[in-house]
């Protein structure tokens, strides 16, 4: 094997260079073919553990990781933060040194506190993949995301890409803003200015305010949840009022020049931020991100373990 | 006790205007003499300064000792040594203690227990309101007799402008002045470092400069108002720099405060998540330091104050979010403001201890922040050139939160004198 590819932990994807994240797409290419098979494992993290601490509701993620490493035949266990010592105040670094105690390989973490993942890679020697900490960074989504686009377009660079919605709390935007800057996509941002922090222009990327106009300007769009909690924040006055001037509707699209593919991670609010006709139109490769999933987590997952970057899975 | 000759050293007084090599004998306590060649009459100590700064004792207004209620991470006594060896011989401690240091019982409590602990002097400051919870007003007058020297919500603001309204007129009776933490918390709330590009990074939620300005500019008005004295605590941006220098040009009774940390640092050391750069109000951006550094050297920042906020280590070891607020400051504010102010050029080692000790003890009418014959012998001695090293288990404060850890400061302290009696002496240094 040669040296790890990655350094020790995925914590985002602003640490990565372009090469590493195409490292991980080329990786994912033959991971994709697993999942295709009658039998879908291959043997490639037989005898690794592998925590999956989530201190978050999740249901996408935590099974498209679970997945990914049972089809690399690694062993398993789910911890989330209800029914274990967490909800008894175990603090995050106690937890950290316990599961090292227990000689693991791995520890995959969904923490609401941007930087928790970092917290815990700096603590522990096994290696971390963040699966989401807080409003930070969401890494495998963003791979999930390229990787999406990049099937679908044939590559990154020079795609416009415009994320839609409440990017100041989303942590898939932050992903996404780095994962195709580097890889030399232009970004767009586009949604009421209560929720695009102005400042993350500094990063090179443009700011659309009407959505209109960023269908207009886009290849395609990903478009994120709007968390119904943030009308109680003020962010936006009602969700009908912003479906009305923010959603991604069939009639705006229709009025674009191009056809403009559509990403969502997940969950999606039917007749929020996105109407159903879209989600499930043509156009939509909602489905086939959280098929991405899999195989782009398997190839974090392998390439982190130290696995050679010309492995084939076939 | 025994007299004290300090010998040779550049003795620099603000408060006199004066900056040359000379002794200071020290007799029963007080100043005794200031000159050439004094003897020493027999039995007085006799302390070789040469190359070394001999200034006022450095005058602290705002401090956490934690005590009542947070002993694991400082006491009276263990906060009072570290303002000593900081070269602090006064410092004013913050009421946000556990019960709130809000009435005349509870500031005695605090002067007794600095009494106790023999090193620094410490000032309480009372609760502007009971419990700090920003409604009734305590009993200044009360906690004056008892030892208070001003009253502040500090860690809160005062929220409601009619109650620092009625603070500030109320408290001019006593002749005291109202120390504001200014922050708007309904734009700051949840916020855990300065809005920014960092912040918009890091994905925390950031406190935007506007959440302190508003309330600097509401406090002006409100000084303007009552004509009470209003101190602003840690000023942190540049909006709030213009608005003192406002405030200042049209007379008004306002005076204010930076500390070191944030005429040092800046949002970006908040980077990886550094919980030891985790304070309220937050590092701010290159220009509000620059601003600040400028405010200090213009006067419009009247002084320099530590904002010493000791944390357990198991607090500090957390999510950035959950992290509590503030750093350890009294053993390396002298060391900053020699490294960041006095080395490149901004202030003058006088300008600096004017700063530090004599302006800081005008503004809450404390004694202390002179060398005049027939003071207290309140007295730091430094060497302004020493170059060392910030080490956790030297300092000694219970607390070790710090960013400056393992940094490199200017300017160390070598013995601190309070009242004439030596309450800190650098470990290896001899005298004769």
């Amino acid at each position: 094997m040669t040296a790890p590819a990655l350094g020790k932990d995925l914590l985002g994807l602003e640490p990565l260079s372009a090469e590493q994240i195409r490292l991980i797409l080329d990786t994912a290419e033959p991971f994709k073919e697993v999942s295709e098979r009658a039998i879908k494992k291959v043997p490639a993290l037989r005898g690794k553990t592998i925590v999956n601490l989530f201190f978050e509701p999740s249901t996408r993620t935590r099974i498209s990781f679970e997945f990914a490493e049972k089809r690399l035949s690694a062993d398993t266990v789910n911890v989330a933060s209800t029914g274990s010592s967490i909800s008894k105040g175990e603090t995050l670094v106690d937890t950290a040194r316990n599961l090292e105690a227990m000689r693991i390989d791995m520890v995959v973490i969904r923490h609401p506190a941007s930087g928790a993942a970092q917290f815990l890679g700096s603590r522990i020697r096994s290696n971390v993949i963040n699966a989401g900490d807080g409003k930070h960074e969401h890494p495998t989504q963003g791979l999930l995301d390229l990787l999406t686009l990049r099937d679908r377009f044939g590559k990154i660079e020079g795609l416009k890409v415009a994320i839609c919605g409440d990017v100041l709390h989303s942590r898939v935007a932050r992903s996404n803003i780095w994962g195709l800057l580097k890889l030399g996509a232009e970004v767009a941002l586009c949604g009421p200015a209560t929720l695009i922090p102005r400042e993350l222009a500094e990063l090179g990327v443009r700011i659309i305010p009407h959505i209109e106009d960023a269908i207009a300007w886009a290849d395609a769009l990903n478009v994120l949840r709007l968390q119904l909690e943030r009308m109680q924040g003020g962010f936006v006055p009602s969700l009908r009022e912003y479906n009305r001037v923010f959603g991604v509707t069939r009639e705006r699209l229709e009025r674009a020049p191009r056809d403009l593919v559509i990403l969502h991670p997940g969950p999606i609010n039917r007749g929020v931020e996105i109407d159903s006709d879209v989600v499930d139109g043509p156009h939509s490769v909602i489905l086939p991100q959280v098929t991405n999933g899999v195989a782009v987590r398997m190839a974090v997952l392998y390439l982190l373990a130290g696995g050679a970057p010309d492995w084939q899975a076939s | 006790m025994s007299d004290l000759l300090i010998r040779g050293g550049r003795v620099i007084d603000p408060s006199r205007g004066t900056d040359g090599v000379a002794d200071l004998y020290v007799k029963e306590g007080k100043i005794e003499a200031v000159g050439r060649n004094i003897p020493a009459p027999p039995g007085t100590m006799v302390v070789d300064a040469a190359g070394k700064v001999v200034a006022p004792g450095l005058v602290d207004l705002h401090v956490h000792l934690r005590e009542p209620g947070f002993e694991h991470a400082e006491t009276i006594a263990s906060g009072a040594a570290s303002a000593a060896a900081g070269g602090f011989t006064a410092v004013c401690s913050m009421p946000n203690t556990d019960p709130v240091t809000d009435s005349q019982a509870t500031v005695g409590f605090v002067v007794r227990q600095a009494i106790r602990a023999g090193k620094a002097r410490v000032y309480p400051i009372g609760a502007v309101s009971l419990g700090q919870r920003g409604e009734q007003l305590t009993e200044f007058g009360e906690m004056v007799q008892a030892g208070a020297v001003a009253v502040s919500d500090d860690g809160r603001p005062v929220a409601s402008s009619h109650l620092m309204r009625t603070a500030l007129e109320y408290a001019k009776t006593f002749g005291i002045p109202v120390a504001d933490h200014c922050e708007d918390l309904s734009l700051a709330i949840g916020g855990a470092m300065h809005e920014g590009i960092v912040s918009a990074r890091l994905g925390l939620k950031g406190i935007p400069s506007a959440a302190e300005e508003i309330m600097v500019a509401r406090d002006i008005i409100l000084a303007e108002l009552t004509g009470g004295h209003v101190h602003l605590c840690h000023m942190s941006t540049r909006g709030s720099v213009e608005l003192i220098r406002w405030a200042k040009s049209k007379g008004l009774p306002v005076t204010a405060e930076a500390t070191p940390h944030h005429f040092t640092l800046t949002h970006e050391r908040c980077e990886g998540y550094d919980t030891s750069a985790k304070m309220n109000p937050p590092l701010r951006e290159a220009a509000d330091r620059d601003a600040i550094r400028q405010g200090l050297k213009d006067g419009t920042i009247d002084c320099i104050a530590s904002d010493h906020a000791p944390h357990h280590y198991d607090t500090k070891e957390r999510e950035f979010d959950e992290a509590p607020n503030g750093i350890v400051g009294l053993e390396t504010a002298l060391g900053l403001a020699m490294r960041e102010l006095v080395a490149p050029g901004i202030l003058s080692l006088s300008e600096m201890i004017k700063r530090m000790s004599t302006t800081p003890a005008r503004i809450f009418h404390l004694p202390g922040g002179t060398l005049a014959v027939g003071a207290p012998a309140d007295v730091v001695v430094f060497d302004p050139d020493r170059r060392w090293v910030v080490r956790r288990e030297e300092l000694h404060s219970k607390s070790a939160n710090s960013p400056f850890i393992g940094e490199t400061l200017v300017g160390q302290v070598e013995m601190t004198l309070v009242a004439g009696r030596v309450v800190h002496q650098r470990k290896d240094r001899s005298t004769s």
